[in-house]
Order: C-alpha cells, then structure tokens, then sequence
C-alpha cells in the first residue's frame, strides 16, 4: 500500500514544521497530525466522513490558525488598497466581509483572501501556505504611509454547520446580539470572556462563523466550544471535502498563478465598479479576457460509478483532451464522486458529456453547475 | 494455511498453492473511509510488487502491490458495493482478490504474524 498525496500542501516550505497555538489540544482530543502549510495540523479525529456529515447536520469547529490574518491601516488606506486588490472597498460597510484577490501583473491569482472593513483599517484572511508571499506582495504593492501588520500571535477558529449559531450562541456577548450577523458580517464579542472578532462566513457551505481571538487563549475557547452537544472537533480532510462539495475553490489547486480570475469563474471577486475602471494589478489582461471570453473555465463534474478523479486527471471528449482536473473526490454527502476541473470554454456548458482518464479507464462525467450541495448562508 | 504480511501492509493467506490477498488493519486505519476499490481483472498474469488494485478513500488513492506473482483467479464482488468492507473487516471479509502462485519460494521474503506486528510498532 502506498498513498498519493492528494491535496497536501505542496507549497510548504522545507523547513521543519511549526506548530500552531492549538498543537496540544489536538493531539489531546485524537488528531491525527500531519503537515500542512509549514504546520503540524490535524487532518482528521475519527474519521473524514463522520465528521463530513456531522459539519453537515451540527457543527463543526475547525483549527485554521495556519492562515495569515493581517491589519492595513493608514492615511488613505482605502485608495492604497484599491490599488492592490480589485476590490471596490465604496461599497463595503463597517463590519462588512467581502472575497477578493491578490493578482500579479499579468493578471494571474497570487491568492484568493477575505477582506474585512474594521473602522480603524481592513482585516485581511489569507491563506497560509501564501501568506508569506502574500505579505511581500502586499508591503510592494501598498505606499509607506499604509501599515501592513500580521497578527501572528492570533488564532482562528471556523465553527460552521447548520448548529453553530446555537452553540455560540451561548457564549456571547457584545453590543449587537449574534443574530444581527447576517452572511458576511462581523462584529466584535466577548466568547466565554475572551475577546473576538466573529464574522459569519465560512468554507464549507454551511451557516457558520469565523472567529479570530488570541493564539493564548485559543485551548480555552475550543474546549468551550467543544463542549457544546453540538460541536466536535473536525480535521482538514473534511475541510476539503465539505468545500469541494460547496463548489469553492482551493489555493494551489483550482487556482494559481497560471490562471486569471475570468476562467476561474470568480469575476465576483473583482467588483463591478473596478470591471469598468481598472487600476489595480492585471486589469489590464483580466478585462481583456472578461471582454473575449475565456478559453478554459473552471467547472463541476459528477461522475458515474464510485471511482473517484483526482487532481491531474485528464478530461476527454472522444480522443480530444479537452480538460484537467484540479479537485476530485468522493462526496460524503452525494455519495458519488465529483471533480472541479478546468475544460475547453466550447465543452464547458452545463449538462456536457465527457470522460475523465483514471488508471487507464474512462470514467462518464456530467458538467454540472456548482455547488454541488446547495449552500445554506444565514443571508 | 499460512498468512505473510509485506512492509508495505498487504497479507496473503497462502493454501496450497492458492492465496488470497488484502490489507491489513493497520493499513485500513490509515487510509480512513474506503469509497471504491479498483480491482485485478481475473486471469490477470501478475508479478510480485506489481501494483494490481488501487483502494481509494476519501481522501487518497492507494495503490495496492501484489505480494506474490501468479493469476488471478478470484476478486471480492462484495466490494463493488460495500467497499467499506475493507474497513470493517481489512483481515477477513474485506480481502481484495485470490491468485495462484507461480513461486511459492518468493514467501520467504514476507513477514509473518509477529514480525509484521513489530515492524508497525516501530511505524
């Protein structure tokens, strides 16, 4: 028996691995511990289905302190922002979360991330396997007088799942009630006495929320989570699967800096009012391409049978490669395989016929749209 | 009959000159939920360390490596719909294919119940 490696992070440095505030914790409640992103990292406790399905009918938290959080402040912070990222930050209110990108000259994705409007300056999430890079980009991209500051000695907890509004619920306080949060929102709390930034967002599909406190005090605050019926820890094998099935894509696989944000069906991560104005980095291939159209496209794929396409497989329509997989994998909640894959722009239209090569056969696949299981955002 | 495990977790339980191939629950453990298992075609001709079956899981594929050269004779239809099988039962219901040897000298090189025991302790 020998394992590919799928979905592993293949960006991590060569360095020994650090660990997270959380390590001990992990550990302590059976996580299995693996490498990810230059992190030791749990990628599962009981099992990657079981905590699949459970994410998908309670709730489940999610270590994702490996990703960077970093604070922009200073004099005209918003035009310098602007500048960076092709965001339209006019129209994002205080306490407000938007998705964007971080896009090189030519246009190409350096890193999807969450952008946060605090009153002070803007809250960005990164991913962690970027987030150094990202962090150089920025300091390049953003004038003196603007302040890049990565809060490293945060932690960062999802608690997503149909049950996690309940189960927070009970452990905060603050001056709007949990409620007020709608899809995309944040507001400042105190959970269980600590104090948090909680938005309510996520990545797996589910009602959720994303909560930022302080790396010391992150045991003490899962431990209060977990103790709710509701919760159980959950590891990053289901995080990929749960947001595979929710159609989002992962850095590193279903984007890089080889592809434009157009073919990878994100235009909504570049704002309509930059779509028409440009100013921020590739604008000027990005509108280009929004203009012609793409020639490849990010898509969904189910598949027949129970063999599942994984990352590199080749899709086919008759004896032309039209195709390539960039995430595939067995959904816990379908119970059959699908694939995100970018396609021909001319094979890409839902319902389309082909085939994926996997150890030699051909396995049917269907062009779906996506997500694959519908998402259930508290908007 | 007489079962040989190899490092790289698979066991064949060897009778005469039949034996029936699987993986062992250490391996399962590992791998987590199993959600297909691509099996040999029988009358396939195979040689030892040839990777004859991949058993995917949620999240990987595995190739699975023959322990012993021969034909296959036999696979597990039961997994074609209970591939979770090979979870529950790695060492009995859940075995993989069966085969004829062609070289029953080439057991001597697996390891046998106790030693294969030690070797996943050292793991």
């Amino acid at each position: 028996m020998s394992e590919y490696p799928v979905n592993d992070d293949n960006q991590a440095e060569d360095l020994a691995p650090m660990l997270l505030p959380l390590d001990a914790w992990h550990r302590k409640k059976g996580g299995r511990m693996v490498e990810f992103a230059g992190y030791m990292m749990p990628v599962q406790y009981e099992g990657i289905m079981a905590e699949h399905l459970w994410t998908r009918e309670s709730a489940g938290l999610f270590d994702v302190s490996h990703m960077g959080q970093i604070y922009i402040s200073g004099e005209n912070v918003e035009a310098a922002l602007e500048a960076a990222l092709p965001i339209d930050l006019s129209t994002l209110k205080t306490g407000s979360v938007r998705y964007s990108l971080l896009l090189d000259e030519e246009g190409g994705i350096l890193d999807d991330l969450m952008v946060t409007c605090w009153s002070t300056g803007f809250y960005l999430v990164v991913n962690g396997a970027t987030k150094w890079d990202d962090i150089g980009t920025l300091r390049e991209l953003l004038p003196d007088d603007v302040t890049l500051n990565h809060l490293d000695e945060n932690a960062l907890l999802a608690l997503q799942g149909p049950k996690a509004f309940a189960a927070l619920e009970r452990h905060v306080e603050g001056e709007t009630p949990l409620s007020a949060l709608t899809f995309m929102k944040g507001a400042s709390f105190k959970l269980g006495g600590v104090d948090a930034w909680i938005s309510r967002s996520g990545y797996t599909g589910e009602d959720g929320f994303e909560i930022a406190i302080p790396g010391e005090a992150a045991a003490q605050v899962a431990d209060l989570l977990c103790s709710e019926p509701e919760v159980k820890p959950i590891g990053l094998g289901a995080r990929d699967s749960l947001r595979l099935e929710a159609g989002l894509p992962l850095y590193g696989h279903d984007m890089n800096p080889d592809i434009d944000p157009v073919s990878a069906n994100l235009v909504f991560g570049i704002n309509k009012r930059r779509r028409s104005e440009g100013g921020f980095p590739g604008a000027e291939h990005i509108l280009g391409v929004l203009a012609q159209g793409a020639s490849k496209l990010r898509i969904g794929l189910t598949l027949e049978g129970r063999m599942a396409a994984r990352e590199g497989a080749v899709v086919m329509l008759g004896d032309q490669q039209v195709g390539v997989v960039t995430s595939g994998g067995f959904s816990p909640s379908l119970q059959h395989p699908i694939a995100m894959a970018y396609v021909d722009a001319a094979h890409a239209a839902d319902g389309t016929a082909l085939e994926i090569e996997m150890r030699g056969k051909r396995l049917p696949a269907k062009v779906v749209p996506m997500p694959f299981v519908p998402h259930r955002y508290h908007r | 009959m007489t079962r040989y495990f190899t490092e790289d977790h698979e066991w064949i339980e060897v009778e005469g000159d039949l034996g029936t191939v699987g993986i062992t629950d250490y391996a399962q453990g590992q791998l987590g939920d199993i959600t297909f298992v691509d099996l040999p075609e029988v009358g396939a001709s195979v040689a030892k360390g040839d990777s004859v079956s991949v058993v995917d899981s949620v999240k990987a594929a595995s190739d699975i490596y023959t322990p012993a050269s021969g034909t296959i004779t036999e696979v597990n239809q039961v997994l074609a719909d209970e591939p979770e099988l090979v979870n529950t039962e790695a060492e009995v219901g859940g075995w993989l294919y069966r085969m004829t040897l062609s070289d029953a000298a080439e057991l001597g090189s697996l390891m046998d119940e106790a030693a294969y025991k030690t070797y996943v302790e050292s793991l």
